[in-house]
């Protein structure tokens, strides 16, 4: 059976990390399996994880009132989910719904937040690397929003 | 160029608004043409448009295109029914450069309607006629009820990787929810050795030049199709003048290489 260190090295996020970090960081997760329809995060409850997904996929949705969840987006194996165990008040902004039976490795956000604070050079890398992710999240959102397969593409920002 | 009348003889809605039309010439057969040219189709009494061929010749010399009522003509063409007639001009124009992809990846990438154009070229990969190493199909559109060929889709995905997203779905959908960019980035591809063709909305296509780009796919190996209002459809109006090029003529087919600087260009 493959270690959980081995596990991280699979996981695209932690390319190129060397295998001490990934040993270091290996006590803050654990292996977990999701049902199709688990839940891995619920909107505005505590952000207590980060997630590498290995396999399935995952729908990021909200709850808009009077018409059920919207999916903004699906994961899949290869993405990662949730940055708000980051931040105070570490409060999930959406939920993590799984669509099939989702592989993941769940690592806890108290115990990432510590082991930064610990190696500040880990810390930075990681930074860097949710960084780049969380750029390329906001500009799919902006060409989602933009509407981009219509004739005439968004109708933002333009006087009714 | 005089337009020749054509029937249609088969008609089916892809979704509401979008239409493929399947038209004969009564007691000839039709040209032959490139996948990715297009001909101007004229709604009488009304005017012409131009619109791309959707499918490869058919061996009973019906031409296949694929319409979305925008306006005055496209919706005219919308309410032609079997047995009407409509006038044809063309082929106009220079289509894909399907020798390119002999030995590469072949990245076929498409936007909603973009699809259309790109149908022809699907077949030939499909039957092996690219000589293609693999060939990719991204495609992806505002919601699954606005995808076209929706069956063949399905076929497709047995012999190339096809990858769909929409920008909404519900959870019966298997496909990605997102922009199509995504799948394109995470696709493990070696880019230098890949050629794309695009077909979509200007933005949708800037968008995943981009990606196509940083994953090392070279200028000179993105083809993309380029959309402006026609008139004569021969060089001669001016009407589709873009930069130094006629759309109708030096195109709609273009290398990104050639016209990169055309493409940045916000007010062209
Ligand atoms: C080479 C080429 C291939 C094409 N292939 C297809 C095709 O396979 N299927 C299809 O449905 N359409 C295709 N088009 C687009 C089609 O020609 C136009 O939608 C059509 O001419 C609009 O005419 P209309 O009179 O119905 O609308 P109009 O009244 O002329 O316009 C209605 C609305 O559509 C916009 N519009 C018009 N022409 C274009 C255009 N070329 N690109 C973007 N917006 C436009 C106008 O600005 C306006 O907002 C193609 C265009 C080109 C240049
Ligand atoms: S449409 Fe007349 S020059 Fe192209």
């Amino acid at each position: 059976m493959k270690t959980i260190a081995a596990l991280l090295h699979e996981h695209p996020f932690f390319q190129g990390l060397p295998d001490s970090d990934l040993d270091f960081l290996a006590s803050c997760a654990k292996n977990c399996v999701y049902h199709s329809g688990d839940y891995l995060a619920r909107e505005n409850t505590p952000a207590n994880h980060f997630f590498l997904i290995r396999a399935g996929r995952v729908a990021v949705e909200s709850f808009v009132p009077n018409h059920g969840s919207l999916c903004l987006l699906t994961l899949h194996a290869g993405d990662i989910f949730g940055w708000s165990w980051l931040f105070p008040p570490y409060i999930s902004a959406f939920d993590a719904k799984a669509l099939d039976e989702v592989r993941s490795l769940r690592l806890g956000g108290a115990c990432l937040r510590e082991k930064c604070e610990k190696e500040p050079s880990l810390g930075f890398e990681l930074m860097k690397r949710f960084a780049r992710i969380a750029t390329e999240r906001l500009q799919s959102a902006r060409i989602q929003l933009l509407d981009i397969y219509g004739p005439n593409p968004s109708h933002l920002g333009k006087s009714p | 160029m005089i337009p020749s009348v054509f029937q249609v003889v088969h008609r089916y809605v892809e979704y509401p608004g979008t239409f493929t039309l399947h038209l004969a010439k009564p007691r000839q057969s039709t040209e032959g043409f490139q996948p990715g040219q297009f001909n101007m189709l004229y709604a009488f009494g009304t005017g012409e448009s131009a619109i791309s061929f959707s499918d490869l010749a058919n061996d009973d010399g019906t031409l296949v295109h694929t319409i979305r009522a925008q306006g005055s003509v496209t919706q005219a063409l919308e309410r032609l029914r079997e047995g009407d007639s409509l006038g044809i001009r063309g082929p106009f124009g220079r289509g894909w450069p399907l020798e390119v992809s002999q030995g590469k990846n072949l990245l076929i990438i498409a936007g909603g309607l973009g699809l259309a154009p790109l149908r022809p070229v699907i077949y030939q990969a499909q039957r092996d006629l690219l000589g293609a190493h693999k060939t990719y199909l991204f495609y992806g559109a505002r919601r699954v009820s606005e995808l076209l060929y929706r069956t063949e889709l399905q076929q497709w995905s047995r012999s190339l990787e096809v990858v769909m997203s929409v920008d909404y779905g519900d959870n019966n959908w298997p496909g990605h929810i997102g922009v199509i960019t995504d799948p394109l980035q995470a696709t493990g591809i070696d880019g230098a050795n890949s050629v794309a063709f695009l077909c979509g909305p200007e933005i949708m296509m800037r968008f995943c030049i981009q990606v196509l780009l940083r994953k090392g796919v070279p200028e000179s190996a993105i083809y993309l199709s380029m959309e402006r209002n026609m008139k004569c459809a021969t060089g001669l109006c001016g009407h589709c003048q873009w930069g130094p090029n006629f759309i109708c003529k030096d195109g709609p087919v273009f290398c990104y290489r050639d016209i990169r600087t055309w493409f940045q260009i916000h007010s062209l």
